[in-house]
């Protein structure tokens, strides 16, 4: 290798091209950022569609939403709440070069997103089993008997895209999840070997933010998807 | 040259190591450029044989040489593959990838990893574009109107989707990479108004990549779930609406013509100075125009559906806007012209490409004012005035830049020089070529041939004989640089650190350039196309 | 295969040149003045491209590199780049002005237009005439008479393209679009879809026959009719059983039909929509999306009953219980089938 020589001068974390450690944290960090933005569009073009059928088909989306199990989904949010808790806390440990703290910050932050995505897949067969799942064995049948209760006229065309939006905005949500516990994984393991230290902990850093992003779009879909309309009508 | 000896015995950074593996797994930006470069002139040729195809079938008004749905499926691939993987990654990933870090003065792109991975995320959807292609192929048109790609044809859409979904990553990770190297990374003393005005149109390119491509990858997305499970989102008949389709759609992609173009005026940007030794006229309104191009390019997406069903009052808006992100345009067009007064102009092959594309941008630019007027758009919209117009722009402009561009820096990259007068003899048989295929699909479009048609009715057959015959002159001039430029590998002149007196960092280092580009790096004290500092060599300046 | 006569058409002449036009009929009071605009633009481009392509070959002969001569360092020019800003986009602001007037006027059909309905398939026009005739991919009409097409499709995207009259509407599965024209010239002109729309869009062909009016007479007093569409749309609206609940002499359990095109409808949930035609296809089609304010929701849903065919008759017939006939079907715009904004309720 030919930047050996440079390498041996600097710090190891230090890359090839960069100046110095400070020029690699604000670059790397700046990159997540930058990332962090495409995401937003990303779910953006998805929040675009729900706003606007949102606004056409109000009663489907609504009795739609009360069908969610809202217990479910208040447990979840706290459950991130948690876990962005124990990120930032890891952070703070990183900082403070306590290795054994850290680890144990990031496995319970990294438990705290399994049990979110345990109770997301039970919520999910919830609505397996209420055949609410888009596609062919799709029935909401039920919302239209509850529609009729309150006098509202249900179509299930259009409950279905609710339910459509619904598992397409909490499956990339949660796809974004496991790839944060991916990032978890490797970074809890890099943490245990003692990798990162007051000084270069830039990891920690940047795969906290993802995580932070990961818990305020659930922030977002939480509202928008399980509390519609709770109240009866009329 | 003296030093041009010396400078070829030099590690640079193609022989500095050997073997298939050490490109595969290369971090080193110039060799990313290079693995680019190879991908996108190998899609090229294949979109380039569909759309000879495309030409060959129109010169009879009979659907003659191939049946419709192979037609269909030829016109949808041509555009698939020229605006995914060739158009979108042309200059930004070829020439983007080489020269970025080059003229910032720094050693590499800020993530040098991503960068590969971006290239493998291209090779992938690639491979899965060509895989769809050999087993069946699409026939939606590139632009996947719904309800009939999801709900009517037969053919393989969601794996086209899918390809071009993993495609528009490798867009994000590399529009990723320049912002950061470009905010980041900068040598010191390169302030933001040294900046040559190629990098503020990567910028700006870079700007489209990061908002737009992710909507796009949504849309595909729920398009894919769509057509898979029936959700109903885009289909009229479940209470969705195909106009949401469009929506979502022209918001990437109408953006997605300035992500082709923008490049384009930033290697114009660099050559107009160095050819005609004159520091830019007007640098800081070239620089702004291309973030404000960027900027307004996201609102006006909604001028592709004046008939297609939106508000009156939406088409009066887009239509003024649409009006709006041409000033940008135009002020660039005027800047250029300026920077030749009262220069020294020499007319090689880079200049030759660089006076083509004005010319070829001028007519795609003005025709646009055409199609934006709403009544006019009315009567024009989906017929061959479209396509001709959006070809002047795409082909006319982005190709030229691109392969001006390429004849600019391919000293740089190659260290060596391409035969001259084949480079003008080729710009020149473009330069015909072009105009003869695009300039009759004007009249067809004005006399109401729609586009997309196997067949169609007798009147419209001479100017589609030309039409066909400019493709095939098209065709040799784009052959024909491929050949030669292979051969001056060879065989070429050695070029020198900087062959044109070109001004910028990157002409400050080796041809071809060391792994980490600088031996130390550089700092700048000088403005942006200092050319009254920089002597033009005699033997460039002569060759006339 | 069913479209022969189309492809027949399209194997004309053997010689190329035998027609060889370069400009479009004028057939249509529209043609002239966007031809108009069109000359306009054209002379605009001819002017801007001289004068840019002029200075441009000026520049490189006169400034072009010799020995002992070295290029004068200039930086810019603040005046002149607020000049090139500010004078194109003067100039553009009128072309923007002067294209959307047409395409207002293109969009807003005369009041008392003939309606003829429109259904497109793949890969077929069908029309249906007021007075009953049926056409298949051909369409007859008389010179001078504002004629409104009301669309829809069957299946897929399609665009109703006509460019003897300048015009081109998408044509959208799922709701009604409108186009208008008034033809000035007798003539056989082509009507091609412009919307991609599948393996035969290009043989999706059809013609529309201008006719002097004393021919169109005769040919509408020759070709078969079927009863008035409006006729039809009451025979359907009998024999699907429409009266039980929709009465005319006294309130049954459904809305009279009687005056309620073209006038604003109260709904139960305090909203009022003005009905029309795609207001009046959503009521039959998908009745509990809205219900008349005071009825309730026991009409039953005829999606998939009826084609759209008899949704047009139904709709003609209703709007001819609206005399006189008035407003236009709904601006098209980017909400469902009929439906107005919702807004959340209390």
């Amino acid at each position: 290798m030919s930047d050996s020589l440079i390498a041996l001068e600097h710090p190891t974390e230090l890359q090839h091209h960069f100046a110095d450690m400070e020029q690699q944290k604000s670059t790397s960090t700046f990159g997540m950022w930058l990332f962090l933005g495409t995401e937003i569009m990303f779910f953006g073009g998805m929040f675009a569609a729900y706003l606007i059928y949102r606004r056409w088909y109000y009663n489907e989306f609504a009795l739609g939403s009360r069908s969610i199990n809202i217990w479910l989904g208040t447990i979840n949010t706290m459950v991130l709440i948690c876990s962005s808790l124990t990120v930032a806390l890891g952070v703070r440990a990183a900082q403070m070069g306590k290795r054994k703290l850290l680890v144990t910050l990031l496995l319970i932050t990294m438990v705290f997103g399994v049990a979110f995505l345990g109770i997301k897949g039970v919520e999910w067969y919830q609505k397996y089993e209420e055949h609410h799942v888009p596609g062919s064995s799709f029935n909401a049948s039920d919302l239209v008997s509850v529609g009729q209760k309150y006098g509202v006229h249900i179509n299930q065309a259009h409950s279905q895209i609710y339910f459509s939006l619904y598992f397409a905005l909490t499956g990339l949500h949660a796809l974004h999840m496991v790839v944060g516990l991916g990032i978890f994984t490797v970074l809890t393991y890099f943490a245990w070997k003692g990798k990162y230290t007051p000084e270069y902990h830039t990891p920690i850093e940047i795969g906290g933010l993802y995580w932070h992003f990961v818990d305020i779009v659930w922030i977002y879909l939480f509202p928008l998807l399980y509390l519609i309309d709770r109240k009866p009508f009329h | 040259m003296a030093t041009a000896v010396v400078t070829t015995e030099r590690e640079n950074y193609i022989n500095s190591e050997y073997g298939i593996r050490s490109w595969l797994l290369t971090t080193d930006h110039k060799r990313i450029a290079l693995l680019y470069l190879l991908s996108i002139t190998f899609f090229f040729f294949i979109g380039g044989f569909f759309a000879l195809l495309i030409r060959l079938e129109l010169l009879t008004p009979a659907g003659d040489l191939v049946q419709a749905d192979t037609y269909n499926k030829l016109f949808t691939m041509h555009g698939q593959i020229m605006v995914f993987f060739f158009l979108i990654p042309s200059i930004p990933a070829v020439l983007g990838n080489f020269l970025v870090p080059m003229m910032i003065g720094a050693k590499d792109l800020a993530f040098p990893r991503i960068n590969l991975l971006s290239w493998y995320l291209y090779i992938f959807g690639g491979c899965m574009m060509l895989h769809c292609i050999v087993t069946g192929g699409v026939d939606t048109g590139w632009t996947f109107y719904t309800p009939f790609s999801t709900a009517f044809t037969n053919t393989k859409v969601i794996e086209a989707g899918l390809s071009i979904f993993i495609v528009g990553f490798s867009s994000i990770l590399t529009g990723l990479n320049f912002v950061v190297s470009i905010h980041r990374m900068r040598a010191p003393g390169l302030t933001w108004s040294r900046l040559p005005l190629f990098l503020w149109s990567i910028y700006a390119t870079s700007i489209i990549f990061l908002l737009g491509t992710p909507v796009l990858a949504i849309t595909l997305l729920l398009l894919i779930f769509e057509r898979a499970f029936h959700l109903g989102i885009f289909d009229p008949t479940r209470g969705g609406d195909p106009l949401l389709f469009q929506h979502l759609f022209w918001f990437y992609s109408h953006p997605a013509v300035y992500i082709m173009i923008l490049p384009a005026m930033g290697v114009v940007s660099e050559i107009i100075p160095c050819f005609s030794r004159k520091r830019v006229f007007g640098y800081s309104f070239v620089a702004m125009s291309s973030i404000a191009i960027a900027v307004f390019g996201f609102l006006v997406w909604a001028h592709h559906m004046f008939v297609a069903g939106i508000s009156l009052y939406s088409a009066l808006f887009f239509s003024i806007l649409s009006y709006l992100v041409a000033v940008p345009s135009a002020v660039k067009v005027f800047n250029w012209t300026a920077t030749m007064y009262k220069g020294s102009i020499s007319f090689s092959t880079p200049m030759l490409y660089a006076l083509g594309f004005i010319g070829l941008f001028t007519i795609g630019g003005l025709t646009g004012l055409f199609l934006a007027a709403l009544g006019f758009d009315v009567h024009v919209t989906d017929t061959y005035f479209v396509i001709a117009h959006f070809h002047y722009i795409m082909v006319g402009g982005a190709v030229m830049g691109y392969l001006g561009g390429l004849h600019f820096w391919w000293p740089k990259i190659s260290g060596r020089m391409y035969p001259e007068a084949w480079g003008r003899l080729a710009a020149a048989i473009v330069f015909i070529g072009f105009n003869l295929t695009f300039f009759p699909q004007f009249i067809l479009g004005y006399m109401g041939m729609p586009r997309r048609y196997w067949q169609y009715p007798p009147e419209f057959q001479v100017l589609n004989v030309f039409s066909t015959a400019g493709s095939t002159i098209l065709a040799v001039g784009y052959l024909l640089p491929m050949i030669y430029m292979l051969w001056s590998l060879r065989y070429g002149k050695i070029a020198g650190d900087n062959p044109w007196g070109a001004a910028g960092l990157e002409w400050k280092t080796a041809s071809p350039p060391p792994t980490f580009n600088f031996d130390e790096t550089p700092e700048v004290t000088w403005e942006a196309y200092n050319y009254d500092e920089i002597p033009m060599p005699e033997e460039v300046s002569l060759e006339r | 295969m069913g479209l022969t006569p189309n492809i027949e058409r399209l194997r004309g002449s053997k010689n190329m040149f035998e027609t060889f036009p370069l400009w479009p009929v004028q057939a249509s009071t529209i043609a002239g003045q966007l031809d108009l605009l069109y000359v306009f633009l054209l002379l605009l481009s001819l002017v801007t491209c001289t004068a840019i392509f002029t200075t441009i070959t000026v520049f490189a002969i006169k400034y072009r590199r010799r020995h002992g001569r070295e290029a004068e360092q200039i930086h810019g020019s603040i005046i002149l780049e607020i000049a090139w800003s500010v004078i194109p986009l003067g100039i553009f602001l009128v072309i923007f002005a002067w294209g959307a007037i047409i395409y207002f006027h293109e969009r807003t059909p005369p009041r008392d237009s003939t309606e003829i309905y429109t259904v497109a398939k793949q890969w077929m026009w069908k029309f249906q005439h007021p007075e009953g005739q049926r056409e298949i991919n051909e369409l007859h009409v008389p010179v001078g008479r504002d004629v409104k097409l009301i669309l829809t499709s069957q299946d897929v995207i399609h665009s109703f393209y006509v460019p003897a009259f300048r015009i081109k509407q998408d044509v959208l599965p799922g709701r009604y679009v409108t186009a208008w024209f008034r033809a000035t010239k007798p003539g056989t002109y082509h009507l091609f879809c412009a919307e991609y729309c599948g393996t035969m869009h290009s043989g999706m062909l059809g013609q529309i026959v201008v006719m002097d009016p004393s021919d169109y007479q005769t040919w509408l007093a020759t070709s078969r009719t079927f009863g008035s569409l409006a006729a039809a749309g009451q025979s359907q609206f009998e024999q699907l059983g429409c009266p039980t609940c929709h009465r005319f002499e006294t309130q049954g359990r459904g809305p009279t039909l009687n005056g309620v095109y073209g006038n604003p409808v109260t709904l139960e949930d305090g909203r009022t929509v003005i009905a029309d035609e795609n207001y009046i296809r959503e009521s039959v089609l998908n009745p509990g999306a809205k219900i008349v304010s005071g009825f309730k929701n026991i009409m039953p849903v005829f999606q998939g009953l009826v084609d759209e065919e008899q949704m047009n008759e139904l709709v003609a017939y209703v709007k001819s219980l609206s005399v006189p006939p008035a407003g236009s079907a709904g601006n098209p715009t980017l909400i469902p089938p009929g439906t107005q904004p919702q807004h959340p309720k209390e």
